[in-house]
């Protein structure tokens, strides 16, 4: 019992990278705020009438989405199995908004 | 925490269950609380994801106002882009409805959820580095930072029961047509999320104050917290995007 919890614990810890430092933490948060602002300001010029705005819009989100699971929710520092049990469920979570969009013809091929 | 460190502690764990610390660990030498919390963030992805389709599906498909983004009149229920596109189209002026949703009230309370994230995260350093020199700093401790994560995430539930309110106001409710139906039920699933959030935090602060968090099984389940606090965050910042700023 205790070498199985020896080397669980061995196996715990070689899976684990170190973590963000406490500047690392401020800097991320700095980016979320910057592109938080970026994307309310955005939404007040001219370029919110432009058939970019949704794209860039949807891109912003994607990397402030990103930097939270990867920094703040240690994914990227984290063992495998956990990236994996996370990105199943969002791939089939994206996969079923995609499917109702189109099933509504929200989202259309070639239009 | 280093890898060293977490080796020695995660020993001194083991050597100590019989001192109150209790760690499961699975056969892939992983805790088993956390590869549950990981397989159920996945299983709320799906949830959010659900309830994001819907909204998106019958967004546009309002019969009468208020709407999100568009002018909208109370007796003919006709819309536009502008309040004058509305008058053009015969709505008396005092029958124009503006568009429901706030934005600069909806980018505050996007900021504090943010900041309550950084928050959480100096929380869990507070309590991993619990001890060790330069973290008995009242600003470097977990009591602090899980106080400062409550307090943020109580404020976001502030801005979101001042948002409720004032679109009842408004004439908004859930059983007004499809966009009231779709909105409160996916931001009222997020706003419930974030209260059982809260009640953890106040739970985890309550048990520092009383007898500290500290020590290997504290940790992690600061961690777990931490997880769920910052999916929470996530689907924020989806909601953000595709409810309130894309029209």
């Amino acid at each position: 019992m205790s070498d199985q919890n020896t080397q669980a614990a061995h196996a715990h810890a070689a899976d684990h990278k170190e973590h963000p430092t406490w500047k690392q933490y401020k800097w991320v948060a700095f980016w979320l705020t910057l592109i938080t602002a970026v994307e309310v300001w955005v939404y007040y010029t001219p370029f919110k009438d432009s058939s970019l705005f949704a794209p860039t819009l949807l891109v912003m989100s994607a990397v402030k989405f990103t930097i939270v699971v990867a920094y703040y929710m240690h994914i990227k520092y984290d063992h495998w199995i956990f990236k994996r049990l996370f990105l199943i469920g969002l791939t089939m979570a994206g996969g079923t908004l995609m499917a109702l969009l189109f099933l509504f013809g929200k989202l259309k091929i070639g239009g | 925490m280093t890898v060293a460190t977490a080796v020695a502690t995660a020993d001194n764990a083991h050597a100590g269950d019989s001192h109150g610390e209790h760690t499961h660990y699975t056969t892939t030498g992983l805790e088993h609380r956390k590869i549950a919390i990981w397989a159920f963030i996945g299983s709320e992805c799906m949830l959010f994801a659900s309830l994001i389709s819907t909204y998106l599906v019958y967004k546009g498909r309002s019969k009468i106002g208020p709407m999100p983004h568009e002018f909208s009149c109370k007796v003919s229920n006709v819309v536009a882009q502008t309040a004058e596109g509305v008058a053009a189209l015969g709505c008396a002026a005092g029958d124009v409805m503006k568009p429901i949703l706030d934005i600069p009230v909806t980018s505050q309370s996007t900021f504090v959820l943010l900041m309550s994230s950084l928050a959480m995260v100096l929380a869990l350093e507070g309590v991993e580095n619990h001890g060790k020199p330069g973290y008995d700093r009242w600003y470097k401790g977990s009591k602090f930072w899980l106080g400062m994560t409550a307090l943020m995430g109580a404020t976001f539930l502030g801005y979101q029961s001042y948002e409720f309110t004032s679109f009842v106001h408004e004439g908004l409710t859930i059983t007004t047509n499809l966009f009231g139906s779709s909105f409160f039920t996916l931001t009222g699933f997020h706003g419930a999320h974030v209260t059982v959030g809260v009640l953890w935090l106040l739970t985890l602060l309550a048990i520092d104050m009383k007898r500290g968090l500290k020590g290997r099984n504290d940790v992690l389940v600061v961690d777990i917290c931490a997880l769920y606090w910052h999916f929470v965050d996530v689907v924020w910042i989806a909601i953000f995007t595709l409810i309130y700023l894309i029209q």
